[in-house]
C-alpha cells in the first residue's frame, strides 16, 4: 500500500508531498522555521540536531517574523541558510557584540546567536564574558564539541586533557595549555545571567531535556530578565575520528566528565530570593 | 500505512536512527542517493510504533512521522 501522508495543517518547511487523510496524523516532521536546503554538515554531526532544536522552539513560540539570528564562523558559518529568520553573520566570536546591537536597537526582536566553542570561549571570550556581565537580553545557543572542527580540529580550551587534536598530537596537556574552560562555571557568578543550562546532544532523552533548557533561555529574554545561554555537549564525528555513534557514546561516557551537565543559574522561575533579576536598562533606540 | 517518511534525498546514512530505534525497524538501505550515502530505511513497518525517536536524532531533519488518530481504529 502507498505511503498516505496526513500533515494535517502542521506547518513544515518540508517541499515534499503533503496529502491529507482523515484517519492519520503527523507527530513530527521539519520544523517550519528552518528552510528546505540540504545542510552541508558532515554525518551524524550535532550540529544539524540543534538547528532542529532551534527551528522548533521558533516554530513553538511563534517568533519566526521577529526573530533575528547572528551567526558564527566555524563549521555553522551557514547556519542563516537553514533558517527562515532573519540572520547576520558576525566576524568569529563577536556574536554576542553583534546581538546586542539588534536587541538594544529594537528590544521587540528576540535575537540569538548560535556559536561554537572555538568562537564563543576562544576569540570570543571577552564578548561573551561582558554581554552576560550586561545582562544583555539576548539568548546563546553554545555547541561545544571540543574542538576547532571547521578548521582542522586544532585544540580548543574546552579541548579535554589528553585529547588528542591536531595542535595537540600527543594529547592536551594541563602543565602547558591549562584545564578546560567550563562556559557554564565561568559564567554562573555573573549576575546578568537569567539562565544558564548544560546539556549532552547523545540520546533522545537528553533531545528532549535541551529542549526544556532552551525553552526557559528563551523566556529569559522574552520575560526581560536576563541573557540565556544553553550549552550543548556536541559531537565532531570527524575531527574525533569516530563514528557518530561512538561519538554521542564518548559525550555520555567521557565528555560529561569535565562537562557536568545541568543547571547552573535559573533566574526565570526563580525559587529563592537571591535570583532576582539584574535591572533592565531602557533600550528603544528611539532616544538616538 | 507507513509510518515513516525518510527524505532519500537528505540521508546521510549516518545511522543515529537505526541505532536509536528501540524496536529496530529501521536499517541502512543498499541504495545509493545523489550525494553518495546508503540513506536509511524502514524495513520492519510493521513493528514501528510511531515514537518519533529516530526522528529525534536525525540530523538532517529528514524524517517524518506519522500516527493513526486516537479512536479511530
Ligand atoms: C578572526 C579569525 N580568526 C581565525 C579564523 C579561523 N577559524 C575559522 S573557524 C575557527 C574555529 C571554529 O571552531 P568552533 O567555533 O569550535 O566551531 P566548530 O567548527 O567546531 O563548530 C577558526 C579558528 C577566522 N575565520 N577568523
Ligand atoms: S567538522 Fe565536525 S563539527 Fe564540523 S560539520 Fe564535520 S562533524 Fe560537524
Ligand atoms: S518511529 Fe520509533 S519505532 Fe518507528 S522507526 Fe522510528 S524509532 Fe523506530
Ligand atoms: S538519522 Fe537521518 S541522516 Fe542519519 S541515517 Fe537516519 S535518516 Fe539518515
Ligand atoms: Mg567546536
Amino acid at each position: 500500500m502507498s505511503i498516505e501522508m496526513a500533515m494535517m495543517g502542521k506547518a513544515s518547511a518540508d517541499d515534499r508531498p503533503a496529502t491529507t487523510c482523515d484517519d492519520v496524523e503527523c507527530v513530527m516532521a521539519r520544523p517550519a522555521s528552518m528552510t528546505d536546503k540540504l545542510m552541508h554538515y558532515c554525518p551524524g554531526c550535532t550540529h544539524g540536531i540543534i538547528h532542529r532544536l532551534v527551528g522548533e522552539m521558533i516554530d513553538e513560540f511563534g517568533l519566526l517574523d521577529h526573530t533575528v539570528g547572528v551567526c558564527p564562523v566555524g563549521c555553522s558559518v551557514f547556519a542563516y541558510e537553514y533558517f527562515q529568520c532573519d540572520a547576520i553573520e558576525a566576524s568569529h566570536g563577536r556574536a554576542p557584540a553583534v546581538a546586542t546591537a539588534v536587541k538594544r536597537t529594537d528590544s521587540s526582536r528576540f535575537v540569538f546567536t548560535y556559536q561554537g566553542d572555538g568562537d564563543l570561549a576562544s576569540i570570543g571570550m571577552a564578548e561573551t564574558i561582558h554581554a552576560a556581565a550586561r545582562g544583555e537580553r539576548i539568548t546563546i545557543f553554545f555547541v561545544n564539541n571540543g574542538i576547532y572542527g571547521m578548521t582542522g580540529g586544532q585544540m580548543a580550551p574546552t579541548s579535554l586533557i589528553g585529547q588528542k587534536t591536531t595542535t595537540s598530537p600527543s594529547g592536551r596537556i594541563a602543565e602547558t595549555t591549562g584545564m578546560p574552560i567550563g562556559v557554564c562555571e565561568l559564567l554562573s557568578s555573573l549576575k546578568g545571567v537569567a539562565y544558564l543550562a548544560r546539556v549532552p546532544i547523545s540520546s533522545p532523552k537528553n533531545i528532549n531535556t535541551a529542549r526544556k533548557y532552551m525553552r526557559k533561555a528563551i523566556r529569559a529574554q522574552l520575560e526581560n530578565k536576563g541573557l540565556g545561554l544553553v550549552e550543548f555537549l556536541s559531537t565532531c564525528p570527524v575531527q574525533w575520528a569516530m563514528s557518530p555513534i561512538a561519538a554521542m557514546k564518548h559525550i555520555d561516557n567521557t565528555v560529561i566528565k569535565t562537562f557536568p551537565p545541568g543547571v547552573f543559574v535559573d533566574r526565570v522561575d526563580p525559587v529563592d530570593a537571591t535570583s532576582t533579576p539584574m535591572p533592565a536598562v531602557a533600550h528603544t533606540g528611539a532616544e538616538a | 500505512m507507513e509510518r515513516l517518511d525518510i527524505d532519500v534525498r537528505r540521508c546521510k546514512g549516518c545511522g543515529l536512527c537505526v541505532e536509536f530505534c528501540p524496536k529496530h525497524c529501521l536499517e541502512l538501505g543498499d541504495g545509493m542517493n545523489a550525494i553518495g550515502y546508503h540513506p536509511a530505511e524502514l524495513h520492519k513497518p510493521e513493528a514501528c510504533t510511531s515514537c518519533s525517536l529516530c526522528a529525534e536524532v536525525c540530523p538532517e531533519a529528514g524524517i517524518r512521522v506519522f500516527r493513526k488518530k486516537k479512536g479511530k481504529p
